[in-house]
């Protein structure tokens, strides 16, 4: 992706201030890219590092990262070669087993996945999967909320990135377990919603491999000089589609051999 | 449907899948048709295929996930006879150009049972205890139905769109493995194209083979000992041709692949 800005400082500001806004305030924006058509992927990124930069002078503590856009359908579909992440703020964090407020988001739609938990720091660029692994301290599932501020989720990769790539909530839960003891690319994952299956899948659906998508994150953000220090909590990115939760419903996630997630949206 | 009617069905659906030409949907000719006239229709095909020196060696069950069951507006599964003429191992080619007219490929598990399953009344419990083990598996389908312009009579009458199926290079016993979790990843010429698990066949495959084994008991046909037991697709189907190559894996149960000529 280029390396170049062709926004100003004040015009990051701008649109990280109305990307913002439209997360703490639940409204629907249109495109960041129909007001600068010629803003490019490093004008996104800044956006997105403007906004986090912002919560976390407000006190607010980064507690991991997230990919998007990690099926090569989807890529594919918006006709670009790199998926993209978002970070994830303390309180996007739901306790397994918790309640969503509805009220506090947009339209959101959840996502299986499987996160990792680091131990060593990883700095692309030139981060392959055989350094992930060694680098990985436990996966653990969770589940994502995604939640795009844009209306009716549509949106480019560069408008995503300037909103955290849909980053709205997330439940982590189940069993912790080590690389060596599973098989994450043929790990099989059954979503439920109010007890009626409604997507199924298994690890190879991100990226043929989640520890690819934690490789493609540290030399993503090894472009901008920037390392996951150890300890990172990373989610690798949807192994099912993306499915709208609404008011009311319970969701039960299972993983083959770790167990379950399940929450409640009200 | 009378008896002649069902007889002349199920001969033209046995010449269509031996000269290899499709034919029209039976049920835009006979609208009527019942799913119990087809599954009558289904036999007079078997019968003709028996009487040419095939044997029976399991069973299949198809239709069993939402997507397709809705496609058919539906909201049961089907069956269809195996014979040994279906069967293909790990390492032979898959000749589909003769022998398949419009072939689609599908990732399953297939059962082998230790012992027989007599419906009514056959539990899950009952599945898993008559289960010897349980392996990966492709199952080619193929309709003798023009352009698979399929109701469910239409797909029943014909063995269920049965084609031709191959086994993975590993078994496992049931009790070592998640039937409702266990994760597929399906390959086609090296590109990942689908992924599932096991509950995307009715909830677990061992629903679909407890509800075989409960269907048949109706018209007093076992599931027998030995048989393998194909239990109904985990991922949607894909059109294949002579020249492509197929692999699958499935989480704690291992890999089946196919070479199709």
């Amino acid at each position: 992706m280029e390396n170049t800005n062709k926004l100003t400082k004040a015009q990051i500001d701008e649109l990280a201030t109305y990307c913002e806004d439209a997360e703490l305030k639940q409204q629907e924006i249109t495109k960041v890219t129909d007001k600068y058509p010629d803003m490019t992927y490093r004008d996104a990124f800044d956006v997105q590092w403007e906004v986090r930069r912002r919560k976390v002078a407000r006190g607010h503590k980064v507690v991991g990262m997230k990919m998007g856009l990690t099926s090569w359908a989807k890529m594919a579909q918006m006709g670009v070669e790199q998926p993209c992440y978002g970070y994830l703020a303390d309180y996007f964090s739901v306790p397994e087993g918790g309640e969503i407020k509805m009220d506090e988001l947009i339209h959101p739609k959840i996502e299986a996945e499987i996160a990792f938990v680091t131990k060593a720091p990883l700095k692309g660029p030139g981060i392959h999967i055989g350094d992930v692994l060694r680098a990985t301290d436990f996966i653990i599932p969770a589940v994502e909320v995604i939640d795009s501020r844009y209306k009716d989720f549509k949106f480019d990769l560069k408008s995503v990135i300037a909103d955290n790539s849909s980053s709205s909530r997330f439940i982590t839960g189940g069993r912790m377990a080590l690389l060596e003891d599973v098989d994450i690319k043929n790990l099989g994952v059954v979503m439920e919603i109010n007890g009626e299956i409604v997507a199924t899948g298994a690890g190879a659906a991100v990226l043929g491999h989640p520890a690819a998508s934690v490789a493609m994150l540290a030399n993503m953000m090894g472009e901008r000089g920037e390392e996951i220090p150890a300890g990172t909590f990373i989610m690798t990115g949807g192994i099912t589609a993306a499915v709208t939760v609404n008011r009311g419903d319970s969701i039960n996630i299972r993983y083959q051999d770790l167990g379950s997630i399940t929450a409640k949206f009200i | 449907m009378n008896k002649e009617l069902i007889q002349s069905c199920g001969d033209e659906l046995y010449q269509a899948m031996v000269e290899g030409k499709a034919i029209g949907p039976l049920t835009e000719r006979h609208p009527t048709m019942s799913i119990e006239d087809a599954y009558q229709i289904s036999l007079r095909m078997l019968e003709r295929r028996l009487a040419a020196g095939e044997h029976i060696i399991g069973k299949k069950i198809g239709v069993t996930s939402k997507a397709v069951q809705d496609m058919l507006n539906v909201h049961q599964p089907d069956f269809g006879y195996l014979t040994n003429t279906m069967a293909f191992n790990q390492g032979e080619e898959m000749p589909i150009s003769q022998m398949l007219m419009q072939p689609r490929a599908e990732g399953e598990i297939a059962f082998i049972l230790k012992k027989d399953l007599m419906g009514p009344g056959v539990t899950n419990a009952d599945v898993l205890a008559a289960t010897d083990c349980v392996m990966p598996c492709f199952e080619v389908v193929d309709s003798r139905i023009e352009d698979w312009k399929i109701k469910i009579q239409d797909t029943v009458a014909d063995n269920a769109s049965c084609g031709l199926f191959i086994l993975g290079d590993q078994a496992v016993s049931p009790t070592k493995v998640d039937l409702a979790t266990c994760g597929m990843v399906v390959e086609k010429n090296g590109s990942v194209i689908s992924t599932g698990a096991g509950a995307a066949a009715l909830g677990s495959p061992v629903n679909c083979v407890a509800w075989l084994a409960n269907t048949l008991g109706h018209f007093g046909i076992p599931l027998k000992a030995g048989e393998v037991i194909l239990s109904g697709s985990l991922v949607p189907l894909v059109p294949v041709k002579a020249g492509d190559h197929m692999s699958l894996s499935i989480g704690g149960m291992g890999n089946a692949s196919v070479r199709f000529v």
